[in-house]
């Protein structure tokens, strides 16, 4: 993603980019899912992603922030093509994803791969391991001269012993399944991963171990990823660029020291200060605790204004009729609220606390 | 008919994921045997039958087609008794010999039973993976055309299609298999529909590897449980269902021995000779109860190995 | 909601139609003229040639089949090949009754002889009365109707004369105990085994050990826990064997000599009588959609987690 120099501050739309460069480039990306009607249920529209836009270059880690229901898995599932986007554009190396069929779809899918959150599913359970990767081995456009070969370098590329390939999943451990997972994922010779709350089922001991993976294949290989976590000190750790979101929209973007060091989104205040281990560098930067109030929202019935503004401790009367844009702030990153420049924030009001 | 065709309960089998997806071993289905004597005992009964079903042209006492007029009937032509020396079990009114038709008829309802019940699998499988994984309009017309063969009342279905062609074993093998595939494409379907949206298939599917070798490599895989299970209880079924058709006229053709023809003959006779009812029927239900225990034996034993909700 | 009654209705409509098609396409592809049939096997030609004219079966297929529809839509489901004046609509209604009280018969007694029994079993498993109902409702699996329908009539109708051997009379009720009950048992033998399951499966659930330990009486888990999940299955297996029924059983009807649908249908066929065939298959069609077409609004009703469609 790149960086914002002083030519485009305040109040442009957030996709400034050099152009071209960017490996991933979604621009106001929508997913609205509809459930029709049945008996005693009307139809119903739940837009779980509204206009999202952000980059990501080559070898850089994009990493995803939020509570269940922002809509951050969404993305990932809307990229890989799971789920179908409503509007916008997804961009893989400047050629349009949605548009994209047949042999053409086979071939991006296999620029860019999923890891899943949960270790236990995301394998087959009837398949050896040895076999789940030759399979994906398989799928290369220049198959491998001697895929047995290849499936145990890459066994070695994420620390598995050869042994492993003979072993079925059930007799894994959750970190070792995500490995697993993590070679499949590389047998496709991807440049970007998509990581979605891939160590958040994991035991912490483990969740090191397997983000410390992730960071060297990284180095190795020059991935890009794309991590999405409710977990913000796995973020700290694993993001260049953190974006957050909150019911649909991206409320904050910007690198991860903007967005550690000086928050500008009340949201963002909150989950940081929520943090039990310190993540800022000295005691005297550190948060005050904001605790949130209200219901979290039903995103099928977002909010008026600013979605945020029922739980929001800064909340004004504009909050509540206009949706504050995403823009530029004078700290560096991108922000949606209508008093993140540091300048205009007003004393807390609370209005609109209880929804 | 209240026939037993295996009812779509719900949705049918959930197949929650779980650590112990496993094939089976052999220790462990002997180990389940043993804890289960009423399988256990079937599958010997059921082993028997087949070994009876394969050699009844050489095991047959007499020629199940042929009439002793003479020595088959009584002095008022009446059918002879079980234990009539020579006659096992009895003659019918015709002076044949009723062991040797009961062992003629094992292999039909045998062959008939396992042969359609196959069919039934392959069809009703291939119809029900096909429109679970590829939902859409593949799924809605698919499962219309399965409606409307439900829909249309079973018997007469067979009859009708039987009076199309003619009675030979080939169509009521073909007429049996289309009565039953519905039931195994709905309940596949369902199962289906559950397992494509477990992590693993969407994995697999976003690495790109192609629909044919996700339903055939690990779609199929774990439907095998159900399907044997099915297909197992389907035998019964179709065994339950080929008497009937032979009971109704329209079944193998005469004079072929079949125990449902038996047990026609037997209900117009069974004022004199009550022995022509008994025993097909005494047959039809041992054989049909044996595969239905051991139906639901392997029902039980995989339902431990990857357990089913049902 | 009412696009989800109109798609439901349209697919009904298509699903009738095609029965009623296929069942026009089947007769037709008979290579047996009914006309020949009709006329008898000593018949000139000339008289089946005007037989078959009269019958309009002269024309080409798609002809027969198009009148043969128009016809259908206008309520007219013409008259029988073989009974001249009888109109096939006619012929259907006046068999009817004798169907519906079998149906109905026959539900109750699947219902009286296996869900009692099941519930029972599952209350106390492992104990006589379970493997008692395991054993009786495997053998009522594994017998053919027909056969114990035989078996019934000679012990109960002809040595004991406790019932009547066949066919309908008065008391009413009298006659078609053992026709109901032979069709019930097969049926009885499911309910049975599948409440059971269900029971064991409800009992050993969380919340009804929950319960238990909270000290509810026995009685109310049975009632207010349980029964709720043995019901969804069972209405709907219910409802399916009530359409089913409603077609017309043939073995049953043929075993006991009652003149309903079924028998009917069957004969048609023989005869190849085509508006008579048609007319039943469609009579019985109409059966199994609409009651299932019931079922799948009850099923949501009572089990609100069923998702009509999906996402």
């Amino acid at each position: 993603m790149s960086r914002l120099d002083g030519s485009d501050l305040v109040n442009g739309p957030s996709s400034r980019s050099r152009a071209g460069e960017a490996l991933l480039d979604v621009r106001d990306l929508k997913v609205t899912f509809r459930r029709s009607g049945g008996i005693g249920r009307r139809a119903s529209r739940v837009p779980a992603v509204q206009g999202v836009s952000f980059q990501l270059r080559a070898g850089e880690t994009l990493g995803i922030a939020g509570e269940s229901g922002s809509g951050k898995s969404t993305i990932a599932r809307t990229l890989m093509g799971i789920n179908q986007a409503s509007a916008g554009s997804m961009r893989l190396n400047g050629e349009n994803v949605g548009a994209l069929r047949g042999r053409r779809l086979a071939e991006y899918r296999r620029t860019m791969q999923m890891i899943f959150q949960d270790p236990y599913d995301s394998l087959d359970p009837r398949m050896k391991v040895g076999e789940t990767l030759l399979e994906a081995i398989s799928l290369r456009t220049t198959k491998p001269t001697d895929p047995k070969r290849a499936v145990e370098g890459i066994l070695d590329q994420v620390g598995l012993s050869r042994s492993f390939i003979e072993r079925r999943p059930r007799e894994l451990s959750g970190g070792q399944r995500q490995r697993v997972s993590i070679a499949r994922a590389l047998c496709v010779d991807p440049r970007l991963i998509l990581c979605d709350e891939a160590v958040s089922a994991l035991d912490v001991s483990v969740r090191a171990q397997v983000l410390n993976l992730l960071k060297d294949l990284q180095e190795e290989l020059g991935l890009a990823y794309l991590f999405i976590s409710h977990d913000l000190s796995t973020l700290r750790f694993m993001a260049d660029h953190v974006g957050i979101m909150y019911l649909g929209r991206l409320v904050e973007i910007g690198t991860r020291d903007e967005i550690f060091e000086n928050p500008q989104h009340p949201y963002t205040r909150a989950l940081l200060s929520a943090v039990p281990e310190p993540i800022v560098r000295d005691r005297s930067t550190r948060l005050p605790r904001v605790r949130l109030t209200g219901e979290p929202p039903s995103a099928a019935n977002p909010p008026s204004g600013c979605s945020f503004h029922p739980r929001c401790p800064m909340a004004q009367e504009v909050c509540r009729t206009v949706a504050p844009p995403l823009r530029a702030t004078t700290s560096g990153q991108d922000a949606a609220c209508h008093f993140a420049d540091p300048v205009l924030v007003p004393e807390p009001a609370r209005i609109g606390a209880d929804a | 008919m209240s026939e037993a065709l295996p009812p779509v309960i719900g949705q049918g089998v959930d197949l929650a994921a779980t650590d112990d997806d496993r094939p089976m071993r052999a220790r462990e289905v002997l180990r389940s045997l043993r804890r289960d004597p009423a399988a256990f005992v079937s599958l010997i009964v059921l082993l028997l039958i087949a070994l009876i079903a394969v050699l009844a042209p050489l095991i047959t006492p007499h020629d199940p087609l042929q009439t002793y007029n003479d020595i088959g009937l009584g002095p008022q032509g009446q059918p002879l008794p079980p234990g009539t020396p020579g006659f096992l079990l009895g003659t019918d009114a015709l002076g044949r010999d009723v062991l040797s038709r009961l062992i003629s008829g094992t292999q039909v309802s045998l062959v008939i039973g396992i042969v359609a019940n196959g069919l039934a699998t392959i069809v009703g499988v291939t119809v029900g993976v096909i429109a679970g994984y590829f939902g859409g309009i593949v799924e809605a017309v698919l499962m219309r055309i399965t409606d409307v063969v439900i829909s249309f009342p079973i018997l007469l279905l067979c009859t009708a299609l039987i009076a199309v062609t003619t009675r030979s074993t080939t169509n009521v093998i073909i007429v049996i298999a289309l009565i039953y595939w519905t039931t195994l494409a709905r309940i596949i379907r369902g199962m289906v529909i559950s397992l494509k949206h477990r992590e693993f298939v969407v994995a697999t599917r976003t690495l790109g590897v192609g629909h044919l070798r996700i339903m055939w490599k690990h779609i199929i895989p774990h439907l095998l449980p159900a399907i044997i299970v099915y297909a197992t209880l389907g035998v019964a079924s179709s065994i339950l269902i080929e008497s009937a058709l032979s009971f109704l006229g329209i079944g193998v053709p005469i004079p072929q021995a079949s125990w449902g023809q038996m047990i026609s003959d037997g209900s117009t006779y069974f004022q004199i000779a009550p022995w022509m009812l008994f025993i097909p029927g005494i047959c039809l239900i041992v054989t049909v109860m044996a595969f239905n225990l051991v139906g639901d034996w392997l029902s039980e034993m995989l339902d431990s190995a990857a357990p089913m909700a049902r | 909601m009412f696009w989800w009654l109109a798609r439901r209705l349209g697919q009904m409509a298509l699903v009738l139609f095609g029965v009623v098609s296929l069942a026009f396409l089947l007769v037709y592809a008979v290579p047996a003229d009914p006309a020949a049939t009709l006329a008898g096997p000593n018949a000139s030609a000339e008289t089946i040639a005007s037989i078959r004219a009269q019958l309009g079966l002269d024309a080409p297929l798609w002809e027969q089949y198009l009148g043969f529809i128009g016809r259908l839509l206008s309520g007219d489901l013409g008259t029988s090949y073989v009974l001249r004046e009888t109109s096939v609509f006619e012929r259907i209604v006046s068999a009817l009754p004798t169907t519906v009280l079998v149906a109905i018969g026959g539900l109750v007694w699947q219902i009286i002889l296996g869900v009692p029994a099941g519930i029972y079993a599952a209350y106390r498993r492992g104990g006589w009365v379970d493997r008692t109902v395991t054993f009786v409702s495997l053998i009522g699996l594994s017998a053919p109707s027909f056969w114990l329908g035989l078996l019934l009539i000679y012990y109960f109708a002809f040595s004991w004369g406790l019932f009547p051997l066949n066919g309908l009379g008065d008391p009413i009720i009298w006659y078609l105990v053992l026709p109901t009950f032979t069709l019930g048992s097969g049926g009885g033998a499911w309910y049975a085994r599948m409440t059971r399951t269900n029971m064991i499966e409800t009992l050993d659930s969380p919340f009804v050990r929950m319960a238990r330990a909270k000290g509810m009486p026995e009685r109310t888990i049975l009632w207010r826990h349980c029964f709720r999940h043995v019901a969804i299955p069972l209405v709907t297996m219910i409802g399916l064997d009530f359409g089913y029924f409603l077609g017309g059983v043939v073995i049953v009807e043929t075993v006991f000599g009652l003149n309903g649908i079924g028998r009917l249908a069957f004969d048609a066929i023989s005869n190849l009588d085509t508006p008579m065939i048609v007319g039943t298959v469609l009579f019985s069609a109409l059966f199994i959609v609409v009651v299932n077409f019931i079922v799948d609004l009850l099923y949501s009703v009572i089990d609100p987690r069923v998702r009509l469609q999906r996402a």
